[in-house]
């Protein structure tokens, strides 16, 4: 494409019906103590 | 749902329901700002674009169109449905040990006063350390891997404490199946070689703190008999960063609005040879002088542009280091499930007291309201719970039409309660706060993925 580069295709909405199996690190735990970044966190299926 | 966005020059885009993210030319944002929140094209606005030809007008749109169609514009959510599934029952899986309601600092802005956390100064047994282990086994359901903080106050004034609670996860560990993951967060004032031998042995992550410049640092970081703690701190944090191999750990500084400059504490410590860095706003009181305030905001979010551009060349150019905050894992993220609720206080995450007692995190310890039991009896019935059990991205208005949401996750209900007493309505300057982060990172992402992402303004 001549006017948009893609960064990041979709990946949010992949594999939604297996989301939410919990065993990815508390957020709190990694660094913050205060503030919730969670965009970073590693997904443990991954 | 779309967030478009000008940063250094640069035209950005996120397809907030997807997550995809694109970069523009000038053409192409301007094309785009006439597109309704649904998606589709207003023509009456495409008109006042006459200073750029037609052609280009139309190419623009084509591409927009193609994005759309192939799901990476205008995402239409697709979790709603799922919520149901999602909000089920959670377990415990991750708990913040209190070690030492006793700290040897003085640090101006501590929310745990100076370490009491509003009650008397008590170190942890190692009885009630066990027995808090025993507690996330037996409330942890299936989840096989569970964490552990040691916290403060100041934990290496009780490591015997530490050392006999990890032996003891560690041989339930074998009984259980279950992988225990220990993080320490310490100021380093007494981080001997024994101390970081044992730590790096058996801790995941070590959260060293240090506020950056010395100047800076010691203003609020005090020793108890009045002194600055950065002379003594450096160099035993260093050794840390350096036995670890600059990895898994982060030297963690505070900024209040005595230095809105602290981009330039963050290059501090990277000239000093951290590579794993984060400096975050300070939670503080109204009237303490420190906190950051509405008038601030335009000048912190400034100081992030002018950090991430900063952080770009520097990376590039072979001093590379990680800002905690401008990280964001755009293809191997956490699922949105995890998005909905951030750090899970007050369900998947607790704090336990050195009496045992359990909080939704360590920044509500000493808060009797939010008090959710003990580690004897277990969990209590206080209402409170429900509240965030069922608080999320889509249950709070504000977070609900943010295009942030995936992001932060609803920011951080101690936060919220301390600045608007409801954990459901996140305090607004964090939230500012955090979006020009998540754009600084979008934007630093665009500027690594590629060297022809176009010239920086300036």
């Amino acid at each position: 494409m001549k006017h948009i580069k893609t960064i990041n295709e979709s990946t949010l909405n992949k594999d939604i019906k297996k989301a939410g199996c919990g065993e990815c690190q508390t957020s709190c735990q990694s660094a913050c103590k205060t503030s919730c970044t969670v965009a970073n966190q590693k997904c443990e299926r991954k | 749902m779309i967030h478009s966005f000008k940063i250094h020059g640069t035209y950005m885009v996120l397809d907030v329901m997807s997550g995809a993210v694109h970069q523009l030319d000038e053409v192409a944002y301007d094309v785009l700002g006439c597109y309704d929140e649904n998606g589709v094209l207003n023509n009456d606005e495409l008109k006042n674009l006459s200073r750029y030809n037609e052609s280009e007008i139309n190419e623009a749109i084509e591409e927009i169109e193609y994005l759309k169609k192939n799901h990476m514009l205008f995402t239409e959510d697709p979790y709603t449905q799922m919520l149901p599934g999602w909000a089920k029952q959670t377990v415990v899986k991750a708990l913040c040990l209190h070690i030492a309601h006793d700290c040897n600092l003085r640090c101006g802005y501590c929310f745990a006063g100076t370490g009491e956390y509003m009650g008397h100064r008590s170190l942890m047994s190692l009885d009630v350390g066990k027995k808090a282990i025993d507690f996330l086994i037996e409330n942890s359901g299936n989840r096989r891997n569970l964490e552990v903080d040691f916290f403060g106050g100041e934990p290496l004034m009780n490591f015997e404490v530490v050392k006999g609670i990890v032996d003891y996860a560690r041989t339930r560990e074998k009984e259980t199946g279950k992988n225990f993951r220990f993080t320490i967060t310490t100021n380093a004032l007494l981080l001997d070689e024994d101390k970081r031998r044992y730590i790096n042995e058996n801790m995941h992550n070590v959260v060293l703190s240090l506020d950056g410049r010395k100047e800076v640092n010691d203003a609020l970081r005090k020793r108890i008999d009045g002194t600055g703690s950065y002379d003594r701190v450096l160099p035993l944090a260093r050794k840390m960063a350096e036995e670890r191999g600059q990895q898994q750990y982060y030297v963690r500084g505070t900024f209040t609005r005595k230095n809105l400059d602290f981009g330039t504490d963050v290059l501090h410590l990277a000239d000093l040879g951290f590579e794993q860095i984060s400096v975050e706003p300070v939670v503080a009181n109204k009237d303490s002088g420190l906190d950051i305030r509405a008038e601030d905001v335009e000048t912190v979010c400034r100081e992030y542009e002018h950090l991430a551009k900063e952080y770009v060349e520097r990376r590039k150019n072979g001093q590379w280091f990680n800002f905690f905050h401008f990280m964001i894992d755009l293809e191997g993220g956490p699922c949105v499930a995890k998005r909905l609720r951030g750090c899970g206080s007050g369900t998947e995450y607790l704090a336990v007291t050195p009496e045992g007692e359990l909080y939704p995190c360590h920044q509500f310890v000493g808060r009797k309201e939010f008090l959710l039991g003990n580690i004897y009896d277990g969990l209590n019935q206080n209402p409170v719970r429900d509240t965030f059990r069922n608080t999320n991205v889509y249950t709070k208005p504000r977070c609900n039409s943010c295009w942030a949401k995936f992001y932060c996750s609803g920011g951080c209900a101690a936060n919220a309660w301390q600045f608007n007493s409801d954990i459901r309505i996140p305090y607004e300057i964090e939230c500012e706060l955090e979006k020009k982060r998540v754009e600084c990172a979008l934007w630093i992402k665009a500027q690594e993925s590629s060297r022809l992402a176009g010239p920086a303004e300036n």
